[in-house]
């Protein structure tokens, strides 16, 4: 009975209300760029649909949802302690590529041992990508927002060079690294995937993110560690005073964070990619990351859900052609839904307007 | 020998006729809570209203209304007999309604003259005219007599300086009602004094005034009449003339109320803190304190009284690891907590009720279990293994919320944030005490309170006295001051000039003393 009771507490939270609403608006605002370009809203929608409520549609999206969920997750654990890890995308590209090296260069290592130790690299990565931010915040006050995009640079050239490294690069003509040894790959037995009918891609990832959000979730609410970066996170002058190390602080909330978006970058190596390219351009996993974060209210369970709707709509989205409609709709959408998330006090006055209508009409 | 200027006991400068506030049979509720219960209020022009009320008794949630911050539940508010209807502070500003809020709304990178002109900037062209501006505030600092430094930036000044640029805020902009919320909380004697003077040439000038306070004798200085509000219930309306003191108090909190603190006997233990030849910066990096010698010893309360920004809030600022030395000695039973972190003088005996207790005190997120650990989060039974022990801690606050009366009970889960400011108080307090370290250094700790709860918060003190802990009270309120103290210390220029036994404090002698008069 208590149960049922604190479930109705979470669903009628208006944070909770305030996200529905603003995804709503999203699909409003796509529905009318559909309608502008002459489009019929019901096929484009239905399509979106019907591409992810499949079974192997289904497990496309749980397979294109792992990396958003684990970024979503580093990007959540950082606005917790009050960070904003901007960082993550540059921290996503050093995981995936110091994974893909190992994967690659030890690719004889037994399975039971190269994907952790694949996961160990990406995390150590990533943390250090976040620590060397921490470090020079902390240190000399440099804004974290401006390293944090520099890295992310920094991160986008060095794995395009290291992908260019003799022993690393691709013997054929593609631009991009080998293949990770069988080893490291995360997929389901093919012979499973055939007889059960999912994508081709499923793979274990999704136990990890489900991992990873039980991590946050325990962090911080359980840990002292949990309460000192939050403290640090929503007033760090009376966390000084109470005698926390406010630096010390700011270093582990990104370092976690750093770990997080590189097991993310791992996650979609091992998963799904295979292998990294020599990119022309950021990927945009860490920046998906903000958007899940967001969506999901930087709550851990709330940012799974937000993972999972996030790679619905990149699943469905590329699906979107066949009825005709460009993909680059569902940018639109996601952007709207931001946009709506940012100013969500707009519904709490939509609410407020209503209460004076009516206390006007009580007047009369 | 507190100002008793000449239109204090005649009304004559309030013009009867021409009521300015009417508030009529406001009813305000949060949910099933019902904040305001039928208030009624009226104010005239020329005229200084007092409402008086204990913490939470629904003071700050009918002027939250009167300046457009919250809708009446019902009822109706007139200014100047017309019936409006407030939707914002905007309307309130245009209606001529002025509010000095007790947590001051400044932005804190701003400056002085950037923060009173914020909202009202005086323009040439499209420019910004900081050199007008700077005239203008400067104009109304002198003319009302509130000096301040109008470049100096808000997060580098004390909460006095604050306050009266929360005030100048609201004279630029020409209120002709003005609010003051908690007005002299954080002003020496002196300043209060000047700030009386201030109100009463205001009126003289057909200005109202309404002042939210918990400070009897203020009423009684500054009011000419006095409205009373008991847990969400009009009480009633007196002349202030009319009645005494404990009247008031007695009308306020229902029950008879103790201005005496009982506090036995005591012969001092050994030294707990001492302090020598110290020497720190202010913000500005100029010498503020210069060679200040200071001991507390176990089992008597020190008090400092001295004029804000002499060096108080230096002293207090390296006491607890918040700012270096950069000569001199303070040691915690003969262990040096010099230019060591927060951490280490929490450790070696040092707890602290700080000044800003929504800055440094509380993390106003967090739920009041959580504030109640801030510093023992990682210790037993809080945590074991570095995981919280929500059960203990959960214990531990609802012993804590009901040893300390914090209210409402049974707000373990909720953010400190939803507490007035008295009770607020009531958790640092509360924290701090049952940390039961050797010295507990006490700033303002009544800072913003009502007289049942300073009554609470003094006991609290003395008790730790009494416990045989060092007590160092740093206060602008002289009577909290000469009331709590075993030794009273005026500081003046960064220096202890004069250190004498509390029992022979005398208002006159100290206020000459806190404001550099030679001893004899």
């Amino acid at each position: 009975m208590k149960n049922r009771k604190s479930l109705l507490d979470i669903i009628s939270e208006s944070t909770f209300i305030h996200i529905i609403m603003a995804i709503l608006c999203g699909f409003i605002v796509g529905a009318g760029f559909l309608a502008i370009m002459g489009l019929s809203v019901g096929d484009a929608y239905g399509r979106l649909l019907s591409s992810v409520t499949s079974l192997k549609g289904f497990t496309y999206v749980i397979v294109y949802s792992v990396p958003y969920i684990v970024a979503g997750l580093s990007v959540a654990f950082s606005f917790k302690t009050g960070v904003f890890n901007i960082g993550a995308e540059g921290q996503f590209v050093v995981g995936s590529m110091a994974a893909a090296v190992v994967g690659i260069v030890l690719g004889d290592l037994p399975k039971p041992v190269l994907i952790p130790l694949c996961f160990l690299a990406a995390m150590v990565m990533g943390g250090l990508w976040g620590v060397i931010v921490a470090f020079l915040k902390t240190k000399w006050g440099i804004n974290e927002v401006l390293s944090m995009i520099m890295f992310n640079w920094i991160a986008f050239y060095l794995s395009n060079f290291i992908a260019g490294i003799p022993g690393i690069k691709n013997e054929g003509s593609a631009e991009a690294t080998r293949n990770i040894s069988e080893n490291a790959s995360m997929l389901f037995p093919k012979d499973f995937i055939r007889s059960a009918g999912i994508a081709p891609t499923a793979n274990w990832g999704i136990l990890v993110a489900i991992a990873a959000m039980l991590f946050v979730w325990f962090v911080i609410n359980k840990t002292t560690l949990g309460y000192r970066l939050k403290a640090v996170g929503f007033n760090r002058n009376a966390a000084e005073y109470g005698g926390i190390s406010v630096n010390a602080s700011i270093l582990t909330a990104l370092a976690i964070s750093g770990a997080l978006a590189g097991l993310a970058g791992a996650l979609q190596l091992m998963g799904m990619g295979n292998r990294i390219s020599i990119f022309s351009s950021q990927e945009g996993f860490g920046f998906a990351g903000i958007v899940v974060a967001l969506i999901g209210c930087s709550n851990a369970f709330g940012v799974f859900v937000a993972g999972l709707f996030y790679g619905a709509l990149m699943y469905g989205g590329s699906k979107l052609n066949l009825v005709g409609a460009p993909t680059q709709l569902i940018n639109v959408i996601v952007g709207t839904v931001v946009f709506f998330i940012a100013i969500s006090a707009i519904f709490k006055h939509i609410k407020n307007m209503k209460i004076r209508a009516r206390a006007k009409e009580g007047i009369k | 020998m507190r100002a008793k200027g000449v239109d204090d006991l005649s009304k004559e400068h309030i013009d009867m006729n021409v009521p300015v506030i009417e508030m009529r049979n406001i009813v305000k509720k949060f949910g099933n809570f019902v904040a305001n219960d039928g208030i009624n209020l009226t104010v005239h022009k020329g005229e200084i209203h007092a409402i008086l009320g204990e913490n939470g008794a629904g003071k700050s949630t009918l002027m939250n209304q009167l300046y457009g911050l919250l809708k009446p539940t019902s009822g109706d508010i007139l200014v100047r007999g017309q019936k409006i209807v407030m939707n914002s502070p905007r309307d309130a500003i245009n209606a001529g309604i002025g509010m000095v809020h007790q947590h001051f709304m400044l932005v804190q990178p701003f400056t002085v003259t950037e923060n009173i002109i914020l909202g009202n900037e005086p323009v040439r062209g499209i420019k910004l005219d900081i050199q007008k501006a700077r005239q203008n505030v400067m104009e109304i600092s002198q003319r009302y007599g509130l000096s301040i430094d109008p470049d100096a930036k808000i997060e580098d000044i004390s909460v006095g300086m604050q306050q009266r640029v929360e005030i100048l805020k609201a004279l630029y902009r020409g209120a002709e009602i003005l609010i003051l919320d908690e007005p002299t909380s954080s002003l020496t004697p002196q300043e209060i004094v000047e700030l009386i003077e201030i109100m009463h040439n205001l009126t003289a000038d057909g200005k109202s005034i309404i002042l939210i306070t918990h400070k009897l004798k203020e009423i009684k200085e500054a009011a000419d009449f006095c409205s009373i509000i008991r847990a969400g219930k009009y009480i009633d309306t007196v002349d202030v003339d009319q009645v005494d003191e404990n009247d008031l108090a007695s009308l306020m909190v229902g029950r008879k109320v103790t201005f005496k603190v009982d506090k036995p006997e005591q012969a001092p233990g050994e030294v707990v803190l001492n302090v020598h030849d110290l020497h720190g910066l202010d913000y500005r990096g100029v010498e503020i304190l210069k060679g200040l010698d200071l001991q507390v010893r176990a089992g008597e309360i020190v008090g400092i009284a001295g004029i804000d920004g002499n060096g108080q809030t230096e002293l207090v600022e390296i006491l607890t690891g918040l700012r270096k030395a950069t000569s001199g000695e303070a040691t915690i039973k003969g262990v040096s907590i010099l230019n060591k972190s927060p951490a280490f003088g929490f450790r070696h005996g040092v707890s602290s009720i700080p000044a800003d207790r929504q800055k440094h005190g509380l993390v106003l997120e967090f739920s009041i279990e959580d504030n109640l650990i801030l510093q023992n989060y990682e210790e037993a039974p809080y945590a074991r293994r570095k995981i919280l022990q929500r059960d203990e801690i959960g214990t531990h606050a609802t012993s804590s919320i009901q040893n300390f009366d914090i209210r409402p009970s049974g707000s373990e889960k909720r953010a400190a944030r939803t507490l007035s400011g008295g009770n607020q108080q009531k958790v640092i307090i509360a924290r701090e005490v049952q940390n039961d370290k050797d010295l507990l250094i006490a700033v303002n700790p009544t800072r913003g309170l009502d007289v049942g709860a300073i009554e609470y918060v003094h006991q609290y003190i003395v008790q730790q006295r009494n416990k045989g802990k060092a007590v160092l009270l740093v206060s602008f309120e002289l009577d909290e001051i000469m009331s709590l103290s075993d030794v009273i210390d005026v500081i003046f220029d960064g220096k202890i000039v004069s250190s004498i036994p509390g029992g022979e404090a005398d208002e006159n002698y100290l206020g000459l003393m806190m404001a550099g008069g030679a001893k004899e």
